[in-house]
């Protein structure tokens, strides 16, 4: 047990479990709305905001953060353009987030551009700087998730009652944006550009097929979120395997299960 | 065409929505031009019309969701702009809004009737767990109240909405094409729930709905007014002496 003293390994225990609380419990709102890929996209574009710092010599998470949020209000925009293809917005930045980095990793040939860990993630090169953004995001998600729970779930379940029950609906749509900008820049280089959405994403997936209530699927998908992120680094450091890739197959794994387990429950 | 035949109501029939030569467009498209109508305290006002006639796009600016390209629409007497007691209006959607994955128990929908502005940074206290206990006796789905919303029939939901929209005891109920997808004799039942209300309780209706017999075989025949292809059924409760205020839960059980 060598590996639980190194330093960059606890590091990595830290940042991995506190993105395991906020990427799930943000996910499931995004997931309810029918918003899964949201992830993927602003992950994409976050990568060019990543190539941009690389190139301008700034400190690349802050402006992945600052693409993303950008991002996040361009979908918002369009998503009420087309309001029943929220799908269609997210597409559409996604492939923008894409091609602007694209472009930039070609302008950045030459400059000692370390993009592969962003894509790919490189949870042990974390430093303090990463880990305390990280604990940051932590607690500003947490926070505002727990102080608006009620009416997070009525914008989720119905948001026509939400508006005629008199919530600022739209700001609350805006705030979603920019939360989950915040905890993709904040989880990129933990598992990931390419797997951020897997930590989004699957947690909800099974809490969809497991919970039977609002408050049971709030704690499910942390849970799993945590048993995948943990154990996930764990398997990685004994077995040598890329930590993003273990995290991401062993949510898929977990995923499997529920479903077996909630066709043994349903017949 | 102005509505002046309610000119001899008592006084206190007050104007509950005011609809003043209100029109909307999607950008060159017309889809609503000089609406005028006035719901009444206690009226029960069914606005059929076929598919695109604007019914929906007309609830959804008596809800403030779109504004009117023109014209005004006051809620309670209050201007839109300034309308802010969201808490007297109570609204049922339509049955399949919702993703019958979601997974919300029956209770925490009922519950979320309460959550809104006024409740914004507050907790749920014992009082509003007790109201949502009552709205669920009241509704006669006490016995689904754990169950995830999309287990249950489309009738059974219908009356889950119904419950949410009457927990905040509302004096305005605005529905929203609630018998698509449910079979006559639920739609039936539903419906005499809803004139049981009507007759004994201080409360406003406003239904849209594209089944215009139903609407007219409930509602009366002939319509109060027409505007363009919509038209507006009115029904006066007449057995309730005047201006009185009653919690609908509460004496709803009492009639059991």
């Amino acid at each position: 047990m060598e590996l639980l003293t190194a330093e960059f390994f606890q590091r990595a225990l830290i940042g991995g479990a506190l993105i395991a609380i906020t990427s799930p419990l943000l996910g499931l709102f995004l997931v309810l709305r029918r918003l899964a890929m949201i992830g993927d996209t602003l992950s994409h574009v976050s990568i060019a905001g990543v190539a941009l710092g690389f190139l301008i010599n700034v400190y690349p998470v802050a402006v992945g953060l600052v693409f993303a949020i950008i991002a996040s209000f361009g979908i918002e925009a369009l998503r009420r353009r087309y309001r029943s293809f929220a799908e269609l917005s997210i597409a559409i930045i996604m492939s923008g987030g894409i091609a602007l980095a694209s472009l930039l990793f070609t302008v950045g040939k030459g400059y000692n551009l370390d993009v592969n860990s962003y894509l790919f993630g490189s949870i042990y090169t974390l430093d303090n700087t990463d880990i305390l953004i990280i604990a940051i995001v932590t607690v500003i998600v947490l926070g505002i998730v727990l102080a608006l729970k009620k009416e997070l779930f009525l914008l989720t379940f119905d948001e026509d009652a939400a508006s005629v029950s008199g919530l600022p609906v739209r700001y609350f749509n805006i705030l979603v944006s920019i939360l989950t900008a915040l905890v993709i820049s904040a989880s990129i280089k933990i598992v990931g550009a390419l797997l951020v959405s897997a930590l989004l994403t699957i947690p909800a997936a099974c809490s969809l097929v497991l919970s039977k209530s609002f408050r049971q699927s709030i704690v499910l998908v942390v849970v799993i979120g945590e048993a995948a992120v943990v154990f996930g680094l764990w398997m990685a450091g004994v077995w040598n395997l890329a930590p993003g890739g273990t995290i991401v197959l062993l949510l898929i794994a977990i995923l499997l299960a529920s479903l077996a387990m909630s066709r043994k429950i349903r017949v | 065409m102005r509505n002046d035949h309610l000119s001899n109501v008592p006084s206190c029939h007050q104007e509950i929505v005011t609809l003043d030569n209100v029109s909307y467009s999607y950008g060159s498209q017309q889809v609503l031009s000089g609406v005028d109508f006035v719901a009444r305290e206690r009226d029960f006002i069914g606005l059929i019309g076929s598919n695109g006639a604007g019914k929906t796009t007309l609830l959804r600016m008596i809800v403030g969701l779109i504004k009117p390209v023109s014209g005004e629409i006051r809620l309670f007497g209050t201007p839109m702009s300034r309308f802010k007691d969201w808490q007297l209006i109570g609204y049922v959607p339509q049955r399949n809004h919702f993703n019958p994955l979601f997974p919300a128990t029956v209770r925490e929908v009922v519950l979320s009737g309460l959550y809104g502005r006024r409740k914004l940074f507050k907790r749920m206290t014992k009082e509003d767990h007790i109201r949502a206990e009552d709205a669920l006796n009241t509704m006669k789905i006490r016995d689904l109240a754990e169950k995830r919303i999309g287990e249950l029939s489309g009738g059974q939901q219908q009356r889950v909405f119904l419950a949410r929209a009457l927990i905040n005891n509302p004096k305005l109920l605005i529905l929203d094409e609630p018998m698509s997808g449910i079979d006559t004799e639920t739609q039936n039942n539903f419906f005499n729930l809803l004139l049981h209300m009507h007759n004994r309780h201080n409360i406003t209706f406003l239904m849209v709905s594209h089944d215009m017999e139903m609407v007219r075989s409930y509602l009366g025949e002939t319509p109060k007014s027409t505007s363009g292809k919509l038209s507006f059924h009115v029904r006066h409760s007449h057995d309730l002496e005047d201006c009185v205020e009653t919690d609908l839960l509460h004496s709803l059980r009492k009639e059991g």
